[in-house]
């Protein structure tokens, strides 16, 4: 009865079918060639952006890593995750000087307590320009965030989770959440930049025409530490399998025996531990300001997309190519187009493999 | 019960009470609260065309955008370069098009309006091609993957205004802009005359929008929002309507960039900021009610009512700590309101209705008059 003759309605499906198995093998295949010659060309050619995209990408990924989690686990687009990176960073910050911003705006006010008050906290630890005290005050922000986030949870998640909301009414919920949390930070600390450690440090220079700081070799480190933590956590672990097998799917998790409501709470934990992390290892190489959160939204999802959403993996790999390309653009476009690099890459994806490099068939 | 009910008019009442009386007290001048009153009125009107518009798109269609500033910006730039004299080659001011002249016909005043009514249907249609661009990769996808898009393409299209300052004037801004029927009077009767405008232009939209609900094309888009693959089985191309719901919404987001240009004769690319320009559109469609018109009208009342208080707020006496930090404060108090929101009242102010058919509204009032029901004729 239909108006469209059936060879149409056949040849068009049969088109699909096409697209699907280009999309399956040749799609993939591609997108890996193209991954390739981007690091190749970047690491032979352009060594110091190369290697500045890998610093900034290896930070992105601890974003991306708990952004795919949550986004797998929870089900929802976590729009605040950018501007909990930066809260975390600003726990930090406040932990380590003790500052918020005074009655007046521009006049700083010392809460009187502070871990850089602690003998010997300042003192540089190698090269580097910070003490022991940025450390600590980093872990101690990683159990702030964790705790907020759980909290987080309880208070606007959970309930929305408990009514059955569409993923819409989540993500919308997250933007709530995100432009409460900016606006937080504005009142506390102000709009005006921060940065750890006040003075000037001087970077040193390596072969291929490398010219690095010390704290950049520290930052790379410890989010490759991190996300080879995260590995053995995700993969090698009961928790991690159960984390896992609940981003696969969550109603089998569930009559499988899993307890979804604990997994969902170490997910935020995870989550918000290595949100206030990424934040601060950030913060360590940039200035903190408030509207970096933001920022950060695009790239973030660019590289969970493009790694597939639920897959760690995934989200390593795709945060390191979004940083690479982001930071090698500058050679063919200005600097002002450095976050449309980000949004590129995830049109392209959702063009070519909408599921991204690990992502499998739904 | 008894409470649910009144809490909607109770909330509308206290915070038109709040809006009148608080610069009334203040001013204690007559001509000046009117003033600001009608100010006030032109921008609640720009804004009910914007989350009506982001009605179309999510409280019939269920397309998700995020990224209203981009169709805001792109609508207001078209709408600007129409309307202004070209630029002038001497002075550092540079921007692309500039048709105000090339267009005003030299009959009737033409100079006075013909410009202003091409440059809305260029916004509505600039915004439009945006739309379509959009949604081409997106729209088959996961419904959060438009939101990612639209967002990701607020900011690029910001970038490039910054960037490219051959095309709009980058960071300087677009000053400047006419406005329709200025050439006939004063600058304080012009502000009444466009708040005239602003009220016509939204009108027009909300009878367009109504009438193109309670259409069976916009049964297809409720049903496609409630239920995608149970309308794809009763032979709808999902993707088609999705898409039509989508650029209709876009196109008339471009509408209210164009207004909100001529009404504030300046644009850059600040105005477009993300929480101003599109967080507020969607904090006032989930106060007001997503999938009713006349919630969302009055959630652009009520949100952008209690935005213009909190700043009236600061000439009492605040403490200097929340004084000096009001603008901040509001931001927290709108991210809060719409998560508050979406926890105590997801259903807005004014709910969505269950029935949108004008066929079904006609055939209940006859039976209720007693008239004997034709058939199945409409």
């Amino acid at each position: 009865m239909s108006i469209v003759p059936a060879q149409f309605n056949d040849r068009l499906t049969s088109l699909g079918e096409q697209y699907r198995r280009f999309s399956e093998t040749t799609a993939t295949a591609l997108l890996w060639v193209l991954i390739s010659i981007l690091f190749l060309w970047a690491a032979i050619f352009e060594t110091d952006l190369f290697i500045a995209g890998m610093i900034v990408g290896s930070v992105l990924a601890l974003g991306a890593i708990g952004l795919t989690l949550i986004y797998s686990i929870l089900g929802f687009a976590n729009f605040a995750h950018g501007d909990t990176m930066m809260l975390g960073a600003y726990v930090a910050f406040f932990l380590l000087t003790g500052i918020v911003v005074g009655e007046k705006p521009n006049i700083d006010l010392d809460v009187g307590w502070s871990l850089n008050r602690m003998p010997g906290a300042t003192a540089e630890l190698w090269d580097l320009s910070f003490g022991w005290g940025l450390l600590v005050a980093i872990a101690l922000s990683m159990f702030v965030m964790a705790a907020f986030s759980i909290g987080l949870d309880r208070v606007v998640y959970r309930p929305l989770r408990r009514r059955g909301s569409g993923i819409v009414i989540f993500a919308m919920a997250a933007l709530g959440v995100a432009f409460s949390i900016r606006a937080v930070m504005l009142i506390i600390w102000g709009p005006d930049p921060r940065r750890y450690v006040q003075g000037i440090h001087y970077a040193n220079h390596y072969p291929f025409g490398v010219v690095l700081k010390t704290d950049q070799i520290f930052i790379f480190l410890v989010a490759m530490g991190l996300a080879a933590v995260m590995y053995f956590v995700l993969f090698h672990s009961k928790l991690g399998k159960a984390m896992r097998a609940m981003a696969d799917n969550p109603d089998l998790a569930l009559v499988s025996g899993i307890n979804t409501d604990r997994i969902v709470m170490w997910t935020w934990a995870i989550g918000g531990g290595l949100m206030a992390i990424a934040g601060a290892l950030l913060a360590i190489q940039a200035l903190l300001r408030p509207i970096l959160g933001f920022e950060l939204i695009l790239p973030l999802f660019a590289a969970t997309i493009l790694g597939g959403i639920g897959k760690p993996q995934g989200a390593f790999i795709g945060a390191l190519v979004v940083g690479v390309s982001q930071e090698s653009s500058i050679v063919f476009f200005s600097a002002g187009y450095k976050p449309a690099v980000a949004f590129v890459i995830l049109v392209f994806i959702l063009l070519l493999r909408p599921r991204g490099l690990f992502g499998t068939a739904s | 019960m008894q409470l649910n009910r009144l809490a909607t008019p109770l909330v509308l009442l206290v915070v038109a009470g709040l809006v009148i009386g608080l610069p009334a007290e203040r001013s204690r001048d007559f001509d000046g609260t009117i003033n600001f009153l009608a100010i006030f009125a032109t921008t609640v009107a720009i804004y009910a065309i914007f989350t009506l518009a982001l009605n179309v798109q999510w409280g019939y269609t269920g397309v998700f955008n995020f990224g209203v500033a981009a169709f805001f910006l792109v609508g207001a730039y078209t709408a600007a370069i129409f309307v202004k004299p070209p630029a002038d080659p001497e002075s550092s001011v540079r921007y692309i098009g500039g048709f105000g002249e090339a267009l005003s016909p030299p009959f009737l005043g033409g100079d006075q309006w013909v410009p202003f009514l091409v440059a809305i249907f260029a916004a509505a249609i600039a915004s439009g091609i945006l739309a379509v661009l959009l949604a081409v990769p997106t729209l088959r996808l996961r419904e959060d993957y438009l939101a990612i898009t639209t967002i990701g393409v607020a900011e690029l299209l910001r970038r490039i205004v910054i960037q490219e300052d051959g095309l709009v004037n980058g960071s300087r801004s677009l000053i400047g802009i006419p406005k329709p029927f200025s050439g006939y009077f004063d600058a304080d009767t012009n502000r009444f005359v466009y708040l005239g405008i602003a009220i016509v232009v939204l009108a027009i939209v909300f009878l367009l929008v109504e009438r193109a609900i309670r259409s069976p094309w916009g049964r297809v888009l409720r049903a496609l929002k409630e239920d995608e693959t149970a309308t794809a089985a009763s032979g709808k191309n999902v993707y088609a309507f999705k898409m039509q719901g989508f650029v209709l919404g876009a196109m008339l987001m471009g509408v209210g960039g164009a207004v909100f240009a001529f009404s504030r004769g300046s644009i850059g690319p600040t105005t477009f900021d993300h929480f101003f320009a599109t967080f507020l559109i969607w904090a006032m469609l989930m106060v007001g009610g997503s999938g009713n018109n006349w919630g969302a009208i009055s959630g652009a009342f009520v949100v952008w009512g209690l935005w213009t208080i909190t700043l009236q707020l600061n000439g009492y006496d605040l403490p200097n700590v929340m004084q000096n930090r009001i603008f901040f404060i509001r931001d927290f108090l709108v991210g809060a309101l719409i998560v508050t929101v979406l926890l105590l009242r997801p259903r807005g102010l004014i709910p969505e209705e269950r029935r949108v058919s004008l066929w079904l509204d006609r055939r209940m009032r006859r039976s209720a008059r007693g008239d004997p029901v034709a058939g199945n004729t409409p």
